[in-house]
């Protein structure tokens, strides 16, 4: 199977990679996946006083597709807000990265891997609402 | 006759190519079969079953000549030689042959979860037409338990089929042992030695062994040709799959492939004459390879058993790294993985997986298939190139990051998709 260039070019030069203190001060963060399925995502946010995502990490047990879609998001994430960031669609991750049919997961389990990093974020700030008003840092 | 130059040093290796670490997944054509087989394409075309006319003659003795290089190579006649399509097609032909022949009083079949698909799905389709089979488990190592399978057969079962060699983790079952139980118990022992042909010496008479299956392109021969072993003393008989003209002694119709059979017959000869000092070069290689990456990078394992195996296999997991993404990673070597990611499937191998391997090592498995125009130099490129790819992708990987941590991945509720 050929992979796309965008797909190559984030495989070879990964953005983002590593990690913050899960318990550090705005950290939010995503593990999905299994090692049994074949894909592990660890997705990490830095949110500012002011709900914006500031900084993404991002470590992916994974095919080149899994790589690559995890390291897109930790791109598109930052300068979000949680709600913007909640919104991100599998299939524009797919679209991007020309994902064929059999790859559509890796896209998936990328929005997943948002999806719980905000989730977490939300739980330890005690804003488990979600509903645009981000009131952690009041 | 235009003379054939190839260049040797090119195969599997050209400018801007891979280098070529499949070799089980097939094996070049070697220059010196192909040479062989060229004037039977043109000036020497005749039929080989014309009886009365010289292009017929000649062809036939070709054939001939090439059933006999075949029988050689596993210490077998030449009249019990029958060429075939390829592997599939023998093993096919070998056990639906015999449980059809035999189906009045023997009605059950034993074979292994490990088998080439080839096997296991032509067994399903028996079951489904009434024959019961038996799939003998294999242990950690690859290999199958003797007492457990003296255990299986009975005064019912017709045939007993286990590979010589798998394809994936090239451990060799042993099969004089094997052979020794068939023929005391009255089965017919096949063997699919598609892997082993030419790698390893094998002996029919010594092995007990009743039918064999062969590929051509398995051993430096071309595509399209492979042979089945089908013992005369005893006589083992044969519903054909094909039928026609009653060419293979009535076993399998159809004109035979004059080159091909020339093809296969010279890939037999000249595999049967370098056998010994290949296999020390490979086995040379081989461990250069292994202990090359194993110098460098902790959590390699090797996948079967570490004795009984051919010289030009060697399966390790990379634990923490995904197969496919390795693959990319490695991707001036042509090589195969066990991950679930490079099949249609999305299941990682069942031949890892029958070792009792967590679906996360097999996961992490590459397979690399060294031969005859693998070189010192390809080694070394190898090990280099994947201990850089390993250490990128553990950079990478939140499960080697979680070990070294001294997490227990097995601790972790993982939400499996």
């Amino acid at each position: 199977m050929a992979y796309s260039d965008k797909v190559i070019d984030h495989y070879e030069n990964p953005r983002n990679v590593g990690g913050f203190g899960k318990e550090d001060e705005g950290v939010g963060t995503g593990l999905v996946g299994a090692p049994a399925c074949g894909d592990v995502m660890k997705l990490q946010i830095k949110v500012s006083a002011d709900g914006i995502i500031e900084d993404a990490k991002f470590k992916t047990f994974g095919c080149g597709s899994a790589i690559a879609s995890s390291s897109l998001v930790t791109e598109w994430v930052k300068g979000k807000t949680l709600d913007e960031a909640a919104q991100i669609k599998n299939t524009e991750i797919a679209q991007e990265l020309a994902l064929p049919p059999v790859k559509i997961h890796c896209s998936v389990l990328a929005e997943d891997a948002i999806k719980a990093a905000i989730a977490d974020y939300r739980k330890k700030t005690g804003s488990e609402s979600g509903n645009g008003t981000d009131t952690a840092a009041e | 006759m235009t003379a054939v130059t190839i260049d040797k040093g090119i195969i599997g290796r050209g400018p801007g190519e891979p280098i070529y670490m499949d070799y089980q997944a097939t094996t070049p054509c070697d220059p010196r079969v192909v040479e062989k087989m060229l004037p039977w394409f043109t000036e020497k075309f005749g039929n080989p079953h014309s009886r009365n006319h010289y292009y017929g003659w000649q062809a036939e003795e070709a054939v001939e000549t090439a059933r006999a290089q075949v029988a050689a190579i596993i210490g077998a006649d030449a009249k019990e030689i029958v060429f075939t399509s390829g592997a599939t097609e023998s093993n096919n032909l070998a056990i639906k042959g015999v449980a059809h022949f035999y189906k009045a009083k023997r009605d059950h079949i034993v074979t292994v979860v490990t088998e080439h698909k080839c096997v296991l799905d032509t067994c399903r389709h028996l079951e489904q037409e009434g024959f019961k089979v038996t799939y003998l488990p294999v242990a950690k190592n690859g290999l199958i338990d003797l007492a457990e399978l003296e255990s299986v057969v009975t005064d019912k079962t017709a045939i007993v089929s286990v590979m010589g060699v798998n394809n994936e983790i090239g451990v060799i079952q042993p099969l004089a042992e094997i052979g020794a139980i068939c023929r005391a118990k009255g089965a017919f022992f096949h063997t699919d030695c598609a892997q082993a042909a030419g790698k390893i010496p094998l002996d029919v008479n010594a092995m007990n062994i009743d039918l064999m299956s062969i590929s051509g392109h398995k051993l430096y021969g071309p595509k399209g040709i492979g042979a089945l072993y089908v013992r005369r003393r005893p006589r083992v008989r044969l519903v054909p799959l094909i039928n026609g003209g009653g060419q293979e002694r009535g076993m399998r119709s159809g004109t035979l492939p004059t080159p091909l059979c020339v093809g296969l017959g010279e890939a037999c000869a000249i595999s049967k004459a370098e056998m010994a000092t290949e296999g020390e070069r490979l086995r040379f290689l081989r461990d250069r390879l292994m202990n090359g990456i194993q110098a460098r990078l902790p959590e390699v394992y090797l996948n079967g058993d570490p004795e009984q195996r051919v010289p030009g296999n060697l399966n390790l997991s990379f634990a923490f790294v995904e197969g496919e993404g390795l693959m990319m990673g490695v991707k001036d070597l042509a090589v195969s993985s066990g991950s679930a990611c490079t099949s249609a499937s999305l299941e990682p191998s069942y031949v890892l997986r029958a070792l009792g391997l967590d679906a996360e090592m097999a996961h992490t498995s590459l397979r690399f298939g060294i031969g005859r125009f693998t070189t010192e130099a390809d080694i070394d490129y190898a090990i280099d190139h994947v201990v850089k790819a390993v250490n990128h992708l553990r950079e990478l990987s939140p499960l080697w990051e979680m070990h070294l941590d001294g997490v227990d991945l097995k601790s972790i509720e993982w939400a499996e998709h």
